[in-house]
């Protein structure tokens, strides 16, 4: 009862704040356009495909290579230090850099090499360095969660002589990457949002054509649209996310798996 | 209770100036042991002593600073030993159980053999089943390890190492983590594998029970075997004074 008065008061509040503001017409017209709204709708939820498609392809690669690097990482013993070294510099290296220029640079700078046989495709590039920027990532969720396991797991698989790389597939990883599960799910939601980067390198997805009728109109409402698009197939991921960090901390206080 | 351990038995297990410590820590100082074929020895003293420690090291899972282990004849403490290899044949039970709880109770038992072994599924998880049925566990077969009691994971524990058919089991102090009610029907799976003639290291608090099942009782003290004998004699007429003083410690905390 509290929560919906005070809701209501805080949404009024900003409703006011905005709609009374000087320039709020201007804005209106130039950003709340129905118009162009409906009229940009349909080819930004279109080219939105190009964005999936980006997405599913880089995901599988990402899945793939963070836990790789998360597996290199955890190697143990001197004769594997070069190993650790190459992949902690790996995700140190491209944690630090700005996504946007690792796009830039494999976007533009590869295929400006002007090689025979290497490819020019951006989409190409895109999934390249999308692949690059978020397995560095995953790999230090994957990494928390082999952590997370308990040496006494790895030590009664290793006592019943199964070797290392044994115990770290049938033991170790199954409950590791349980564990990481919705982590793992926000990424892909930073993912998801960051596809729209490779507009910058010519990939014609569905920020990119919102910014084309931008440009043909001077009106920015279809940006609106796209806003929405992500909206709409972000919230239902969020939720799912939620829902299992609830469901996992359930079972840990009912002290189950 | 069990006279299985002839005197003229090959040797399961020699130890001989065993070394270990943890940083500054000393836990084991030159320990000895010979455990003959088919025997029982329980290794009791305070906690710290070096039990946990001995049967950790004989099962490779900590590096041995000094000394050599030799189990059936091979030393497996030296140089280049297939460690994997040498593990297959010998089994260790832990204090904490340590069940894999993301596999159901009969893949928990048929994992090393499969893996391992390379026995084909069906086969690996028939012996599992057998194993389970063998000691009363057959209906929990289908179920994960955080839907069996304590004392029900316990002897699920001891049958996956049973399933790898070690000519050695090492038994930590299996029983510590359980309620009261529930250690009994552990001690009767130990009973019944001392019977069928195992050759058993249990490290253990429940003096009573190492004075009913063992050959022979190892008291250690400051990393080292101070006295060992048949379990009569030590829990009667201690020699040392350690010894004694720690039994005194127990029976007047009603463990014994």
């Amino acid at each position: 009862m509290v929560a919906t008065v005070s809701t209501v008061i805080v949404f009024w509040l900003l409703v006011v704040l905005i709609t009374g503001a000087p320039g709020w017409v201007d804005v209106q017209v130039s950003f709340l356009n129905p118009k162009y709204f409906w009229g940009s709708l349909p080819d930004v939820i279109a080219h939105f495909w190009v964005n999936v498609q980006l997405f599913m392809i880089a995901e599988v690669l990402i899945l793939v290579l963070g836990l790789v690097l998360a597996v290199l990482r955890s190697l143990p013993g001197p004769a594997f230090f070069p190993v650790r070294l190459l992949a902690t510099i790996y995700v140190d290296l491209f944690r630090a850099l700005p996504g946007v220029l690792v796009i830039y640079v494999l976007g533009f700078g590869i295929p400006g090499l002007g090689i025979a046989g290497i490819p020019v495709d951006p989409f190409l590039w895109a999934v390249v360095a999308l692949t690059l920027i978020y397995s560095a990532y995953v790999s230090e969720v994957y990494r928390a969660g082999i952590d997370s396991i308990h040496p006494s797991q790895d030590a009664a698989a290793r006592s019943l002589g199964l070797s290392r790389p044994q115990a770290l597939r049938f033991v170790v990883l199954p409950q590791a990457v349980r564990r990481v599960v919705p982590p793992l799910l926000n990424d892909f939601i930073g993912l998801q949002k960051d596809t729209v980067l490779v507009s910058f390198i010519g990939v014609v997805d569905l920020f990119r054509t919102a910014q084309i009728k931008q440009a043909a109109t001077f009106n920015f409402t279809p940006y609106l649209a796209v806003a929405l698009v992500f909206i709409v197939v972000t919230l239902p991921l969020a939720r799912i996310v939620d829902w299992l960090v609830a469901r996992d901390r359930a079972r840990a206080a009912a002290g189950a798996r | 209770m069990t006279t299985h351990a002839a005197t003229g038995a090959r040797e399961a297990l020699r130890i001989e100036g065993l070394h270990k410590s943890f940083g500054d820590l000393l836990v084991l100082q030159g320990m000895d042991l010979v455990v003959r074929e088919h025997e029982v020895v329980c290794l009791i003293g305070a906690s710290g002593s070096g039990k946990s420690t001995l049967l950790r090291c004989v099962n490779l899972l900590e590096e041995i600073d000094a000394g050599r282990i030799v189990v059936g004849g091979q030393e497996i403490s030296a140089p280049k030993v297939d460690i994997d290899r040498v593990r297959r044949h010998i089994g260790i039970v832990f204090q904490a159980f340590n069940l894999f709880p993301h596999m159901r109770v009969v893949d928990n038992v048929s994992l090393a053999p499969r893996r391992v072994l390379g026995k084909s599924k069906a086969i690996a998880e028939a012996e599992a089943l057998a194993l389970l049925e063998r000691f009363g566990l057959a209906e929990k077969a289908g179920e994960y390890p955080d839907r069996l009691s304590g004392g029900q994971q316990q002897r699920v524990a001891i049958v996956r190492a049973l399933a790898m058919e070690p000519r050695l089991l090492l038994l930590d102090e299996v029983t510590s983590a359980l309620d009261p009610e529930l250690v009994a029907e552990v001690l009767d799976v130990i009973r019944e594998l001392a019977a069928g003639g195992m050759t058993m290291i249990i490290a253990t608090h429940e003096m009573g029970f190492a004075r009913d099942i063992a050959d022979r009782v190892c008291f250690l003290d400051g990393g080292r075997i101070l006295e060992e004998g048949p379990p009569d004699r030590i829990f009667r007429e201690p020699r040392e004074d350690r010894t004694r003083q720690f039994l005194e410690r127990v029976i007047a905390a009603g463990r014994l």
